[in-house]
């Protein structure tokens, strides 16, 4: 257990939004409203997988709605709290853990937001690794775990408590209506876990990897190091492409912000071409025609000279780019997982090939 | 159209009188403390070329600093009071939660949180309190607050509640200076929040400003109406200047490029504006720089002001050359050039001491004391100058396609006469007063930038233009010459109805009087 400084929250809200693969919204405002918990005295810790008792109970929190909506609709710590207690109130008992649905984004600093009222530590694991769409693309849905029950709470006292559905996909369906109309936002709290499910299914240590991808761009910044190569170094990433973006098309179908990014090369990469296709986060990428990246393996946008992740909703015409790419969680990897969030979980007729396979057979 | 525009910049007050393509005249004086002798001096000059008499004159278009140099130097910045609308919504995060500590202490007298405020469809959010909004007007009052900011939750969808609340604020104090956040803009409830907060508290130096600056046209005995340049290359009428002075924050190098483009007489093309430290470099679309896509901070606000997007590197003409090295930049001896470079008697090596070595240049007063660098220097340092301007002219380039360049500003001989991707190297004219050539040719715009649901997308394009259209026609636009110069959508994830953010700009000329 150790406790996380508001220097480590700045850190991991840099490293979360790389993980984001372009989605999960920019975590400035939950940054913005941990910092003023902290000058106000309050401090949270972060518990290692390994100080986790079998039966311990933990609480998986997530914002759960369009991030468009998040920069209206500020986020509000004590409201998701209050997910976390009506989930109490509901399975009538307490819990000994918080830990994030995802790492990537702004859902990472939610448990932390959590904690600050709750004084529960936050769980140094999350289930996805990253950002993604749905629900059922969490390492507990993979796992087969119970997807139930769910609650959800609005600041206005829409409090809502989804008590039993059959499957992962089913959740998905019915919180996203309930969501939809609060707003499409909502603070959350998923099916509750045990200590052993967590150390079994979860994706163990992200908070710790996020807090350092986010100190190596800090510290390379302030050395007028590059920033991208930081990451690449310090997560033994690839730097597929660099170039600036000459088109970008973004639909809406099924619900999905979905499109494709068109890039022209810059420096070594010059007089190639790369396409990026997203569901709100990047999925797939293309170069020269041939397809060389895919989910699950983490594709990322960073500005060239900042090293700043660039979101889908964000991303123009015109940016200098470098695409990152970092290594996918290894349970995504097997059958089991790439049946989840593997390239035909997204609608791609392709065998999951990771670019760091390649880079070992040449 | 019959312009006189004035740059006033931090060292100099340039006036240029420009008629459709042509400037008829031109002066730099220097900028005095108070702003308004340096703009009366210029216009002086600039009216004694004319032999007094400029004409039948359009308008006088200045562009100013002044307002972001208040924010940043945190003087003459007044007291103001924030009303939020949204709760029990966003109450972690209060108004000025984002600003550095000690310009909200100049800045923030008194913060009122209300419920209201709508969904992101249009949807309220929740009721309007007017019996709150009422308590706070009372309480604004009762504490001398003169000016204040309105901010609702998602007004730039339906500005509803910001119009109701400002009657309220009106029927408590009528003389009290209100600025509505759903009129600067975007989605984005922090950062419009602080363009309000920002702009209403520089509402009473906006006053006391464009008063002078028509004090000074009084005095020179010019009679036309005032214009101030905004950050995006268009002009707002003096009166609309001081209700959102926010809008003039860093017009200066739009202004320079926009300049560039109109004594080019070409609208797309890549601009090197080489002054004495800094090269900026940016890429002309539409007659317009391409604007910036990151968040502007302002003082250390963060904010969503439409800003050009420029590279600045650090190579000017007084950029020291190392000769240990083999370096040029980035430091300058700036200002000290006339005094410092070997052209001019001193001793320092400078970027323009081997452009002059190179006859590149006849500038200095002593041309001679160049002789005494090595051939080998002038060589490998002009090779370095170009390299430097070449491989950031590519990287601000978006187009494949080669595209004319314009060099400008006082060291624009230190850009090479052929570089990769570039059909042509231009040097202009009046180049050294291109700021104020942006300034006298400014346009008008009027721009929209809202979430549309339950239409199809063209139907949302169509009706997004519509508004935009209509608001630069208020803004001054003549009607007729009107072209749409930004049009961007954007669905919305996971919302259902087809919804989508539209944003769209439209410019034109001001109407003719």
């Amino acid at each position: 257990m150790r406790e996380i400084t508001e220097r480590d929250l700045e850190l991991l809200a840099t490293g979360a939004w790389i993980l984001g693969a372009g989605g999960g919204g920019d975590p400035y405002h939950s940054l913005l409203a941990m910092k003023r918990l902290y000058s106000s005295g309050t401090t949270t810790r972060l518990m290692d997988p390994d100080d986790l008792a079998d039966d311990a109970r933990i609480a998986v929190v997530s914002t759960m709605g369009a991030p468009l909506v998040g920069e209206e609709r500020l986020t509000d710590p004590e409201v998701a709290a209050r997910a976390v207690q009506m989930m109490e109130e509901y399975v009538g008992h307490g819990f000994d853990a918080v830990m994030s649905l995802e790492i990537g984004g702004s859902n990472s600093i939610q448990p932390f937001m959590v904690a600050a009222f709750t004084g529960l530590p936050v769980l140094d694991a999350d289930t996805m690794g990253r950002a993604y769409p749905e629900a059922q693309m969490s390492s507990f849905a993979i796992g087969d775990l119970r997807p139930y029950p769910l609650t959800l709470a609005d600041p206005r006292g829409v409090e809502t408590v989804v008590s039993k559905v059959p499957t992962w996909k089913w959740m998905e369906r019915v919180s996203r209506k309930i969501c939809t109309e609060v707003g499409s936002t909502a603070a959350t709290c998923k099916a509750p876990r045990t200590g052993r499910e967590v150390k079994e299914w979860g994706i163990l240590r992200t908070v710790s990897q996020a807090i350092d991808i986010g100190r190596a761009v800090h510290e390379a910044r302030q050395s007028k190091q590059n920033p991208v190569q930081a990451v690449v170094d310090c997560e033994d990433g690839r730097i597929l492409f660099e170039g600036k973006i000459v088109e970008v098309n973004r639909r809406t179908t099924e619900g999905f912000l979905r499109g494709s990014v068109e890039l022209e090369g810059l420096e070594a990469d010059k007089g190639h071409r790369m396409k990026l296709d997203f569901q709100n986060e990047f999925s797939i990428g293309w170069i020269n025609e041939e397809p060389r990246v895919m989910v699950p393996d983490i594709i990322t946008v960073l500005d060239s000279t900042t090293g700043e992740a660039i979101g889908t909703e964000a991303i123009r015409y015109g940016q200098r780019v470098q695409i990152l790419v970092l290594r996918a969680p290894e349970i995504q990897t097997t059958p089991k997982g790439l049946e989840h969030v593997g390239p035909r979980a997204f609608g791609y007729d392709l065998d999951f090939e990771s670019v760091f396979a390649e880079v070992q057979r040449t | 159209m019959r312009r006189i525009g004035v740059d006033v910049g931090g060292t100099n007050t340039d006036a240029v009188l420009v008629d459709t393509d042509r400037v008829l005249a031109a002066v730099k004086r220097p900028t005095s403390e108070d702003v308004t002798s340096g703009i009366v001096s210029a216009l002086n000059a600039l009216l004694d070329e004319l032999g007094g008499d400029p004409g039948g004159l359009d308008g006088v278009v200045i562009g100013t600093t002044h307002f972001t140099n208040a924010v940043v130097q945190r003087r003459d910045l007044e007291h103001i009071g924030a009303l939020r609308i949204g709760l029990p919504s966003g109450a972690a995060l209060p108004p000025f939660a984002d600003w550095p500590q000690d310009l909200a202490a100049h800045v923030s007298g008194r913060v009122v949180m209300v419920e209201g405020g709508h969904e992101y469809d249009g949807r309220p959010f929740m009721p309007l309190n007017e019996s709150d909004v009422r308590q706070a007007a009372k309480r604004f009052q009762d504490e001398g607050i003169a000016s204040v900011a309105i901010v609702a939750v998602f007004s730039p969808l339906t500005s509803e509640c910001e119009e109701r609340a400002a009657e309220i604020l009106r029927e408590v104090s009528p003389d009290i200076k209100l600025t509505l956040s759903h009129n600067l803009g975007r989605v984005g409830l922090l950062e419009r929040e602080n363009a309000a907060l920002l702009n209403a508290s520089l509402r009473r130096l906006a006053e006391s400003t464009t008063l002078a600056f028509t004090e000074a046209l009084d005095t020179s005995g010019i009679k036309a109406p005032l214009y101030l340049t905004q950050n995006d290359g268009t002009v707002m009428r003096a009166d609309q200047a001081e209700a959102f002075p926010v809008y003039s924050f860093s017009s200066g190098p739009t202004n320079s490029m926009r300049g560039a483009a109109h004594l080019s007489g070409l609208s797309d093309a890549m601009v090197v504006d080489v002054g004495g430290t800094t090269t900026d470099i940016g890429h002309l679309k539409a007659g317009f720089p391409r604007e910036a896509n990151t968040v502007v901070e302002i003082g250390g606000v963060r904010t969503l002001f439409r800003m050009p997007d420029l590279l600045s590197i650090g190579l000017g003409g007084g950029s020291l050359v190392d000769t240990e090295h083999h370096t040029v930049g980035p430091v300058s001896v700036g200002y000290g050039l006339t005094s410092k470079a070997l052209v001019f008697g001193g001793g320092q090596l400078t970027a323009t001491d081997v452009g002059v070595a190179a006859g590149l240049s006849r500038i200095g007063t002593s041309p001679a004391s160049t002789d005494s660098i090595d051939e080998p220097v002038i060589s490998w340092a002009m090779n370095r100058i170009h390299e430097m301007i070449e491989k950031n002219v590519d990287r601000m380039k978006v187009d494949a396609a080669p595209l004319p360049l314009l060099a400008v500003g006082g060291g624009a001989f230190l850009v090479p006469d052929s570089i990769p991707g570039i059909s042509e190297v231009i040097r202009l004219e009046h180049g050294s007063v291109a700021n104020a050539v942006g300034a006298a040719i400014a346009q008008v715009s009027g721009e929209v930038d809202q979430v549309f649901s339950g239409l199809g997308r063209e139907e949302a394009l169509e009706r997004a233009s519509s508004i935009a259209r209509n608001r630069a026609i208020a803004a001054g636009a003549d009607s007729e010459n009107l072209r749409v110069v930004d049009v961007e959508d954007l669905p919305l994830a996971y919302l259902p109805g087809d919804a989508r953010r539209v944003r769209v700009k439209v410019v034109g000329e001001t109407v003719s009087s």
